[in-house]
């Protein structure tokens, strides 16, 4: 390491072994075991705290009852710790915007940016919700379920007046299980797993029995039904109301008839799937999972990309849940320690690659069980798919009616994906609306190219960077 | 609509919002201390002008952005609050020099 900036009161050296990207239990895994190792470590979070979206908040949540949110959460207390004293270095508040395949990190931290290298970079930049375009769904008093549960983890608020949840997967029942616990209220959940889904599962069901998933998942199902009103089969779902939300509406199965119900919020969930666009960035191989319907990267067992000396590690690597995060970072970490100090005396893997396959047991059946069904994925009509633009899905379909084939080029068409977050949330339904008017695999249709910057800075800071002598003689007139 | 848990900590955080007094707490982000003050529109649209709110709290939507101390574009979500701090809703696009 030579040189060194200060950035937001935080030192960011020029060079580092090993940067990971990202501070969930996949980041602060790896993060621990490369510095315990003795490698020069650094974690990038956007996070003022450790934890990821799944610990959100873990050491420093203003919740005193613990049985709120229950024992699975605090469980990452012991990583955000062993982290603390790892002797890694942790950059709080940190954005990353740019990796190149050479491994050049570009990094912005309270308002100041520059460029650092990584002789191995760790992606883990986990989940996000998946979208979920209903009419309406812009409406304010509508929200992800993820992000309620954010406030309550972080800041101990929960939703008040009333409030129905809507979607499908175990995450679904997670939250609705911590807002009761917390004293919440919920008036109704709208239950959207399509019936079919069963089928499909069955073949599955042998890894589920074995997995330690069946037994919390039945507990939690079981403390929600008894206690809120479960609507099954839901197949629409509309968000109405004027400049804010005031009712739902909704339909069973193929019922000639909707249902209304006046509510305060609305919240949506309908499973979580990779947070890809960093690792697209630096070109990384992707490929298109049916069963999960997303991105997910294409990488050998220990996560390695094929973009050398990059990993990607956690549920950014494809849907598994917390404790498979961990194990992969820890995997990766491995790795990275035999990559660059032979010499190193490692504890043994076995135990990690272990729990990894404990906890990819009975993924499968639910991935099949909790499929979201097409009229959630792939909406029709007015219905907004990219927020920040305001493009529907009718006028997508309008675009590949007159030759637009994919994503790329439906920015041009429509600006689609070209706000502020950057296509992150429109996406994975640009890709699946394209493909279904097409008649063509999403495979076929791609994804948005991602270019840096993959977050918005200004350019006064992009601006700022630090520069060679080299980069000046460039550009400077002699 | 949002309240705050009775059993945590009181608020101790004040920060002023298109010029009314709020009270936070220290860990809160700016975008869960303006809903649980019952502020749930942070923004208009550049687009159509319509109101949003935050949506995903975790930095992916960017429908939670609003003008911290005279800087617009900012992520609400994302940034902690601070005592004294200044928030304005942001109506369509950042301003030039904000």
């Amino acid at each position: 390491m030579s040189a060194a900036m200060t950035l937001g009161a935080q030192v960011v050296h020029d060079g580092y072994d090993v940067a990971v990207i990202g501070a969930g239990p996949a980041g602060l895994v790896a993060a621990t075991r490369c510095a315990r190792a003795g490698l020069a470590t650094v974690l990038f979070d956007e996070q003022a705290a450790a934890g990821g979206q799944i610990y959100r908040g873990v050491t420093e949540s203003p919740l005193t009852d613990r049985s709120i949110l229950g024992a699975d959460y605090w469980a990452g207390e012991s990583l955000a710790r062993d982290f603390a004293a790892s002797g890694a270095q942790h950059l709080s508040g940190a954005t990353v915007w740019s990796l190149t395949p050479e491994r050049e990190i570009g990094v912005s931290v309270g308002g100041g940016s520059m460029l650092t290298q990584a002789r191995r970079v760790v992606v883990a930049t986990g989940a996000l919700e998946r979208p979920f375009p209903i009419s309406g769904w812009t409406l304010p008093g509508v929200m992800t379920a993820g992000a309620a549960q954010t406030m309550l983890k972080s800041s101990a608020v929960v939703p008040d007046g009333r409030t129905v949840l809507a979607g499908s997967g175990p995450l679904l029942w997670l939250l609705a299980w911590q807002f009761l616990n917390a004293g919440g209220k919920i008036d109704a959940i709208l239950d959207t797993t399509p019936a079919v889904n069963r089928t499909a599962a069955r073949p599955h069901l042998g890894g589920f029995l074995r997995s330690p998933y069946l037994s919390k998942g039945l507990k939690l199902l079981w403390a929600v039904r008894r206690r809120v009103r479960v609507i099954g089969n839901v197949t629409e779902i509309r968000a109405e109301g004027e400049g804010r939300l005031a009712r739902v509406v909704y339909r069973v199965g193929g019922s000639p008839d909707t249902v209304r119900l006046d509510v305060n919020n609305l919240l949506l969930h309908q499973g979580v799937v990779p947070n890809v666009n960093l690792a697209m960035s630096v070109g990384i191989a992707h490929h298109w999972d049916e069963v999960q319907a997303c991105w997910t990267p294409t990488l050998d067992a220990d996560g390695a990309s094929s973009v050398d000396g990059i990993f990607v590690a956690g549920d950014g690597a494809g849907i598994a849940g917390a404790e498979a995060a961990a194990a992969r970072g820890a995997v990766a970490a491995s790795r990275i320690v035999r990559e660059l100090m032979p010499e190193a005396l490692l504890a043994d893997a076995g135990s990690d690659v272990a729990t990894l396959a404990r906890y990819s047991r009975g993924r499968s059946f639910l991935d099949h069980f909790y499929r979201p069904a097409k009229a959630f994925r792939v909406p029709t009509g007015d219905t907004i798919v990219c927020r920040c633009e305001e493009v529907t899905a009718r006028q997508i379909v309008d675009a590949v009616a007159i030759g637009c084939p994919g994503p790329n080029q439906l920015k041009s068409f429509l600006r689609c994906g070209m706000g502020p977050c950057q296509g992150r949330l429109c996406g994975l339904t640009v890709t699946e609306v394209i493909a279904d008017a097409r008649g063509v695999a999403p495979e076929e249709v791609g994804y948005y190219r991602i270019r840096p910057p993959v977050k918005p800075i200004t350019v006064a800071e992009l601006a700022a960077l630090p520069k060679t002598d080299a980069a000046v003689k460039a550009v400077v007139r002699v | 609509m949002f309240r705050r848990l009775p059993e945590a900590s009181a608020p101790t955080v004040r920060l002023s919002v298109e010029g009314r007094t709020i009270e936070a707490r220290r860990c809160d982000s700016v975008a869960t201390a303006l809903l649980a003050a019952g502020i749930d529109v942070c923004r208009t649209t550049p687009v159509s002008g319509a109101p949003r709110a935050p949506y995903c709290m975790m930095g992916v939507c960017f429908d939670c952005l609003v003008t911290i101390n005279g800087v617009g574009n900012r992520q609400g979500c994302l940034v902690r609050v601070a005592d004294g701090m200044t928030v304005a809703i942001q109506r369509g696009k950042r301003e030039l020099g904000a």
